[in-house]
C-alpha cells in the first residue's frame, strides 16, 4: 500500500517534517489536504525542514505540491531545507520549480444576470446571422445559376444524377409508407366523428382536400429537411472541417457551382416528384380505410373524390413543393458552409440545418396559404 | 544485467482478411530507454503500436506491458494498466469541443479525484513542461498549429505521470526545426520523468537525436534490433537502402564524422 504520510514535529521555532509513501498521482487529493495543513502550521515557526527521504515513489504531482508547499512558506519568510531526496526526484523537483511562475488566471465567471442577457444578445444576433447566411446562399445560388446557364457545359451532370439517386429514388419507400400512414389516419379520423351527424361521406372531402393541398407536400418537405437536408449539411461541414472546399477553390472551381447547385437543384426536383407519389399513397391509403373502417366501397370513394377535389387543390399542392426543396436546400448549404473546426460546431450546425428548414418551410406554407386565398385558389 | 522488459512482444502475428501484416515478430523495450521503430509505409508499424495498447485484434502470440497481457486480465485490470501508459497519435487526436487546458485535464478528471485548483495548477504545469504558454490555456485544437497540437497531445499524454510513452509518428508534419525541438523535448522529459519511450517515426533525424535504440520492421518481422551503429552495419537490403541512401547516408557521415 502507498500510504501517504507527512507527519511534522516543532522544535523550538524550527518545523521539522518527515514525508514517505507515495507522493504520486493516484494519492494527490489526499497528499493536497496535508500539504496545505503542513501550509498554514509554518506560518508560526521560523524555520522548515523536510524530509523526504521515506518517499518511495516521486511523480510531478508530488513534485508540484512539494514546490506548492515551499512557494507558500517562502512567501511568508520561512526558508525551507529539503533533505534526503535521490538526485533524479531532484531533476524532477527543479523542472517543477519553473512552471505556473504567471500570475493565476481564474476562470471567467460570469455573473448570472449578465450571463442571460448576453445569452438574449447572442440568441439575436445568431438569427441575424442566420438570415445573412440565407440570404448570401441565395445570391450565390442565384449567380452561380445563371453562371452556368451562360456555358451549360459546366453544369455538373454526373454529380446530380448521383445526388437525384440519394435524394429522390431512395426516399420514394419512406416516403410512401408515411404518406400512406398520414392518409389512413386522417380518413380513419374523418369517418369517426363526421359518423355522428351521418355524413362518413364528407371524410372524403377531408381526406382528398388535406392531402393534396396541405399534408403530403409538408410531410414530404419535413422528410426531406430530416433526411437530405441533415445529409448535406453534415457533408459539406465536413468537407469544410478537412479543407476541401479550400482545396476546390484553390484550383479554380466554385464550390458552389460544383457542390451546392447540383444539390439545390436535385432537392427542387425531388419535391414535386416525391409529393405527386406522397398525395397517391395517401389517397389510397385514405380509400383502404374508409373501405375497410368506414363501409365506404372503393367505386364511392372514388366518385365522392372526383366530386370533392378539383385540378385546382393538386395545382396548389405542386406548386409548393419546388420552393420548399429549395428553401431546405439553401438552409442546408449555408449551414455546411458554417462549420468550423470542431465536431461539435458539426452537430450544432446539423441541427441548426434540420430546425430551420422545417420551421422555414412551415412559414412559407402560411405565405402560400394568404397567397392562394388572396387569388382565389 | 538482465532486467525484465517493460514491453514484451513473442511471437506476434495481425492480420487484416487475406493480409498478414506482422507476422511471428518478437520484440523487447527496456526500461528507461527510447526506441524508435522505422519500416516503409505499410510495413505494419502503426499496426504493431495499435497492437500493443490493444485497438487492433490479434491472432497469435503474447503481449505483456508491465509484466501484464492485455487479453488476459478483466475490465478492471485493464483500466489500472491503461493509466500507466499514454499515447500521442499521430494527428494529436484532441477533443476538438474542449479547450487545451480541458484536454489535458481530461485524464485527471476521469481517473483521479483532484481540486480543481490542483487540476488546474498540474494541467499548467504539464503544458509548460512541454513549451506552452498560459495563453494557449483556453485555445480551442482548430486554433492551433501543427506543433502546437503535437505539444497538447503530448502533455494529454503525459497528464497522469504515464510510465510508458506511445508517440505515433510524434515529428511527421513539423518543419525540421521544431522537429528537432521536439526530439529533444521527448529526450529531456524522458530524463526528468523516467519515462520510457515506444516511438514510430520516419524521421531519420529522430532516430539519430533522440533514440536510444532502433528496430526496424519489414516483412511483418523486426529484421534488424540495436543503436543506430547496429543499423548503419545491417545487411537487410531496406534497412541498408533507409540507412544508407541519399538522405540517410549524409546523416550516417555526420554521425561517424562527428
Amino acid at each position: 500500500m502507498g500510504e501517504v504520510l507527512l507527519t511534522s514535529q516543532l522544535k523550538g521555532e524550527r518545523l521539522e517534517l518527515a514525508a514517505s509513501g507515495s507522493w504520486t498521482a493516484a494519492h494527490a487529493g489526499e497528499l493536497e489536504t496535508l500539504v496545505d495543513t503542513a501550509a498554514t502550521q509554518a506560518a508560526r515557526a521560523k524555520g522548515v525542514s523536510i524530509d523526504m527521504g521515506g518517499v518511495r515513489e516521486f511523480d510531478t504531482f508530488g513534485a508540484w505540491l512539494l514546490e506548492r508547499l515551499t512557494r507558500t512558506w517562502s512567501s511568508t519568510g520561512a526558508i525551507a531545507e529539503i533533505v534526503g531526496m535521490p538526485p533524479h526526484d531532484r531533476n524532477l523537483l527543479a523542472e517543477m520549480h519553473n512552471v505556473n511562475r504567471g500570475p493565476a488566471r481564474a476562470h471567467a465567471r460570469d455573473n448570472t444576470i449578465v450571463g442571460a442577457l448576453a445569452a438574449v444578445g447572442k440568441a439575436g444576433a445568431e438569427l441575424g446571422d442566420n438570415l445573412a447566411a440565407f440570404a448570401e446562399m441565395l445570391g450565390a445560388v442565384g449567380a452561380a445559376t445563371i453562371r452556368v446557364l451562360a456555358r451549360p457545359q459546366d453544369f455538373r451532370l454526373t454529380s446530380t444524377v448521383n445526388q437525384l439517386d440519394r435524394v429522390a429514388w431512395r426516399a420514394v419507400p419512406i416516403i410512401l409508407l408515411i404518406t400512406f400512414l398520414i392518409g389512413a389516419i386522417i380518413s380513419q379520423q374523418g369517418i369517426f366523428h363526421f359518423r355522428r351527424f351521418g355524413a362518413e361521406l364528407y371524410s372524403v372531402d377531408l381526406v382528398g382536400i388535406l392531402v393534396l393541398r396541405e399534408i403530403s407536400v409538408l410531410i414530404v418537405a419535413i422528410m426531406v429537411a430530416g433526411r437530405s437536408g441533415s445529409s448535406y449539411t453534415a457533408e459539406l461541414g465536413s468537407m469544410k472541417m478537412r479543407e476541401e472546399i479550400d482545396a476546390l477553390r484553390t484550383m479554380g472551381f466554385d464550390p458552389v457551382e460544383v457542390l451546392i447547385i447540383p444539390r439545390i437543384l436535385v432537392l427542387v426536383i425531388a419535391m414535386p416528384v416525391l409529393t405527386f407519389l406522397g398525395c397517391l399513397a395517401a389517397l389510397y391509403g385514405g380509400g383502404l380505410v374508409a373501405w375497410l373502417y368506414g363501409g365506404i366501397s372503393p367505386d364511392i370513394y372514388l366518385a365522392r373524390l372526383t366530386e370533392a377535389i378539383s385540378i385546382t387543390h393538386f395545382k396548389v399542392g405542386m406548386l409548393k413543393a419546388p420552393f420548399m426543396g429549395l428553401v431546405i436546400g439553401i438552409v442546408a448549404c449555408a449551414e455546411g458552409l458554417r462549420v468550423k473546426g470542431s465536431a461539435e460546431s458539426l452537430g450544432l450546425r446539423t441541427t441548426a440545418s434540420v430546425v430551420q428548414s422545417i420551421f422555414l418551410v412551415i412559414v412559407l406554407d402560411g405565405l402560400f396559404a394568404i397567397f392562394f386565398a388572396s387569388i382565389g385558389m | 544485467m538482465a532486467e525484465r522488459p517493460i514491453i514484451k512482444v513473442r511471437d506476434l502475428v495481425v492480420g487484416f482478411g487475406d493480409q498478414i501484416v506482422l507476422d511471428h515478430l518478437s520484440l523487447d523495450v527496456r526500461r528507461g530507454e527510447i526506441l524508435g521503430v522505422v519500416g516503409a509505409s505499410g510495413a505494419g508499424k502503426s499496426v504493431l503500436l495499435r497492437t500493443i495498447i490493444g485497438l487492433l485484434p490479434r491472432r497469435q502470440g503474447s503481449i505483456e506491458v508491465l509484466g501484464v497481457d492485455l487479453a488476459k486480465v478483466g475490465e478492471a485490470e485493464r483500466r489500472a494498466l491503461e493509466r500507466r501508459w499514454g499515447i500521442l497519435f499521430q494527428q494529436g487526436a484532441l477533443f476538438s469541443s474542449l479547450t487545451v487546458r480541458e484536454n489535458v485535464q481530461f485524464p485527471m478528471r476521469e481517473n483521479l479525484e483532484l481540486s480543481p485548483r490542483l487540476m488546474d495548477e498540474m494541467a499548467l504545469a504539464k503544458l509548460e513542461m512541454v513549451g506552452l504558454t498560459p495563453d494557449d490555456l483556453n485555445k480551442y485544437p482548430a486554433e492551433l498549429s501543427g506543433g502546437m497540437t503535437k505539444r497538447v497531445a503530448l502533455a494529454r499524454a503525459l497528464a497522469l505521470d504515464p510510465e510508458i510513452v506511445f508517440l505515433d509518428e510524434p515529428t511527421s508534419g513539423l518543419d525540421p526545426i521544431s522537429g528537432g525541438d521536439f526530439d529533444e523535448l521527448i529526450r529531456t522529459l524522458q530524463q526528468t520523468l523516467g519515462l520510457t519511450v515506444f516511438m514510430v517515426t520516419h524521421d531519420l533525424e529522430s532516430l539519430y537525436t533522440a533514440c536510444d535504440r532502433v528496430a526496424a520492421l519489414a516483412d511483418g518481422k523486426v529484421v534488424a534490433e540495436g543503436p543506430i551503429e547496429v543499423m548503419l552495419e545491417c545487411e537487410h537490403p531496406w534497412v541498408k537502402t533507409y540507412f544508407k541512401g541519399k538522405r540517410g547516408g549524409l546523416l550516417a557521415d555526420r554521425q561517424l564524422s562527428a
